[in-house]
């Protein structure tokens, strides 16, 4: 036995430290499908309780995802820096949490935050923000600083960037051009201009990066481009001569989903060095992509730990960010909503999840950003993404993402409306990335104060960018 | 003309080019009100289609037209709707698999209703009919399956039972805000349950005339059936190397 906990007269025992952190997890329909989750509301209470009493040295020698079999728990015990611990070695997961929230009560927090970083493990973070309430996410993600920057600087205080994503049913040319003509004049794309190409050909996604290199240079936009498609085939972009920006990859938390992805450590190093020769970076040279998402190994039917238990979804999706953070990226986001409902069933599931994401990265140092998004099988609306929006704009997001209307009639789902991001920007005093700025204002999209106002097609310069599309 | 009228006129050409809510307007920096409830009820639209029971009578007598003799129909463990939504491992498996004649084919070509009955309803049997104008002559065609709540790896059982070397699903994929009725096809060489994703190939997307036509989506799944004979595998190692302007119609 792990653990025993007893609650309203009754006791649970915990066999495993994986059966105790899954049965301490929030409810979600993911951890119930995989048989992981808590059986009644006393139990989960316990298991939060009894959580909060496990010392964090202890996950220094209890692997949740054995070290012998899974590069990942290799690759996070062995870049552990004991020296970035020691501040909080000695604390408990519910020691961890007051200590967190006590310290950004304190001036200049985001330093000791950011020193901290190499020393929590992704287990470790998941854990303590098992025992968060929402506004404590929130609270403490918010004093976390994690920045990134390649042609624009993304994560710094008081901004919000956006991933302009034009996606298109057939990757038609005109028609992708023409969503990213209207994103930009509504301020759009300072994180980056990334699609998500339907399909695999190499040959349409170097078409397209093509297409978006001439809109970069020819309306001298300081932004990056991104075609999100499997590293092998941008690899081989790279060495054909395409003007590539940045490295995309989805990954998750175990070796075995990255498998099912088609990825492994080294494959993700061989594309970021293909990346990182050609030097397209100006302010900085962060050009790593990654997106992840709560549910990707239970999916992939790689989501057992130790004992062959299964590991929640939430742990193991805070394991891709512990993968993510040895390639410096620019940019990761969680796609929170997109997996469907038999991982997060509805609003109120999507909306813990992006929270504990969007912590649980900024706290081990990855430059996070949210797919504020749901698919339209899932129990939940555009209000509920209104609040996810506006409670992680609070939380201090770097980046997220945002289509014509909400509507990506590519995959399928909705995600924010580019008014959305105007509209919160606007309410909670938000700017664009300082470099995007700039241009947003020489093009008269922004005011000179830095206000984003959008700009009809009628006025603008950009009228002719469609025109690029042949 | 005021601004506005002006503003949308300059729209118009570029909506030809997308189905994207593109040139909505601003009230202030939010969405118009006409936007607003355009979404609305695009999204009701959009969550009553998850609901629509696939069609399977009207549906047979276009599948055994096809001459591949006479469809079989199939069912997944899960029983309704409601469970298929909350467990895909359910979806992934078959009830049974009585009926499928086990014999050496080159080719399995399995139709699942997926989160869309009506992509399959409209567009599985033009889609098949465009596969089979353009296979080899030379390859074998088991008889279509029909399977209903069913996920993609479903075929991966179908395929194995009948000894296909390959078998494309013909799936309905979700309905988003503004296409209900798009189709995808996943193609996975020597198939058998345990596959995962990264050994399959999709075509997404087939919904004529805003999305992937018939005939551009049966000569990339063919053009990746070829390469998927040669190499013995299906997934990442298998790239759709011919470019979309050589098999545009």
């Amino acid at each position: 036995m792990f653990a025993q906990q007893s609650v309203n007269g009754h006791s649970y025992q915990f066999d495993s430290l994986v059966e105790l952190m899954a049965k301490a997890t929030p409810k979600r329909s993911g951890d119930e499908l995989a048989g992981a989750a808590a059986s009644s509301e006393a139990e989960r209470a316990a298991a939060q309780r009894a959580l909060a009493e496990v010392e964090l040295c202890t996950f220094l020698n209890e692997a949740v995802v054995p070290y012998e079999s899974d590069e990942i728990t290799r690759l996070i015990i062995d870049s552990h820096s004991a020296d970035a611990f020691a501040p909080v070695s000695h604390l408990t997961v519910g020691g961890f949490r007051d200590w967190l929230l006590e310290v950004i009560s304190r001036p200049d927090p985001s330093a000791t935050l950011t020193a901290l970083a190499p020393g929590l493990t992704p287990e470790m973070v998941a854990a303590v923000s098992k025992i968060m309430r929402n506004s404590d996410l929130i609270a403490v993600a918010r004093a976390c600083r994690v920045t990134s920057a390649f042609r624009t600087t993304l994560g710094l205080p008081g901004r919000l960037a956006t991933r302009l994503q034009p996606n298109h049913p057939t990757d038609d040319l005109r028609g992708v051009a023409a969503s990213i003509l209207d994103g930009l004049l509504l301020g759009q794309g300072d994180a980056v201009v990334g699609i998500n190409p339907a399909g695999d050909s190499p040959q349409v996604a170097a078409d397209l990066l093509g297409m978006l290199d001439e809109i970069r240079t020819g309306y001298q936009i300081p932004m990056q481009s991104c075609v999100l498609a499997h590293i092998t085939t941008t690899i081989g972009l790279i060495e054909a001569g395409a003007p590539v920006d940045l490295v995309f990859q989805s990954i998750g938390g175990t070796e075995g989903t990255n498998t099912s992805f088609g990825v492994n450590i080294d494959l993700l190093r061989e594309g970021m060095a293909a990346g990182q020769s050609l030097g397209r970076g100006t302010v900085g040279n962060n050009l790593m992509y990654f997106e992840t998402g709560q549910g990707s190994s239970l999916s992939a039917g790689a989501h057992l730990g130790t004992g062959g238990h299964p590991v929640d979804q939430q742990t193991l999706e805070a394991r891709a960010y512990g993968l993510a953070r040895e390639f410096s990226p620019l940019l990761l986001n969680t796609v929170v909503g997109f997996i469907g409902p038999e991982y997060l069933y509805d609003g109120k599931q999507i909306i813990r999840a992006g929270l504990e994401d969007h912590f649980c990265g900024k706290l081990l140092g990855v430059p996070m950003g949210v797919d504020v998004c749901y698919t339209n099988h899932a129990e939940a609306d555009f209000d509920d993404m209104d609040t996810l929006l506006t409670l992680l704009a609070a939380a201090g997001v770097n980046f997220v993402i945002t289509v014509p209307g909400a509507d990506d009639v590519m995959l399928g789902y909705q995600s924010l409306a580019y008014h959305d991001a105007l509209v919160i920007r606007h309410a909670l005093g938000l700017r664009p990335a300082p470099e995007f700025e700039k241009w947003l204002t020489s093009q008269g999209i922004a005011d000179p104060d830095g206000t984003v106002r959008g700009l009809e097609l009628a006025g603008s310069p950009l009228l002719s960018l469609t025109g690029v599309a042949r | 003309m005021s601004a506005d009228e002006l503003t949308t006129d300059l729209w118009a050409p570029l909506r030809a080019s997308t189905q994207a809510r593109i040139g909505l307007g601003r009230a202030g920096m939010s969405l118009p009100t006409s936007a607003v409830l355009e979404l609305q009820e695009a999204l009701a639209a959009a969550r009553d289609a998850v609901h629509v029971p696939l069609d399977v009578p009207a549906l047979l007598p276009g599948l055994a037209d096809l001459g591949l003799g006479e469809p079989i129909v199939l069912a997944s463990q899960a029983p309704d709707r409601s469970v298929y939504l909350r467990r895909p491992d359910l979806g992934r498996a078959p009830a049974g698999l009585d009926g499928l004649p086990a014999g050496d084919w080159d080719l399995a070509l399995v139709i699942a209703d997926g989160l869309s009955s009506k992509a399959v309803s409209e567009h599985a049997i033009p889609t098949l009919a465009a596969l089979l104008a353009g296979f080899d002559p030379s390859w074998t065609v088991a008889p279509p399956v029909l399977v209903t709540q069913a996920r993609v790896a479903i075929g991966d059982w179908i395929g194995q039972a009948l000894g296909a070397k390959t078998v494309l699903v013909l799936v309905g994929e979700r309905p988003g805000l503004s296409v209900a009725d798009s189709l995808g096809i996943y193609l996975t060489h020597a198939p058998k349950p345990g596959r995962t994703d990264a050994e399959r190939n999709c075509i997404s997307n087939i919904h004529p005339p805003e999305g992937l036509s018939y005939a551009a989506a049966a000569a990339t799944a063919i053009h990746l059936i070829r390469g998927a004979r040669a190499l013995g595998v299906s997934g990442v190692a298998l790239k759709d190397t011919g470019s979309i302007t050589e098999i545009a119609p």
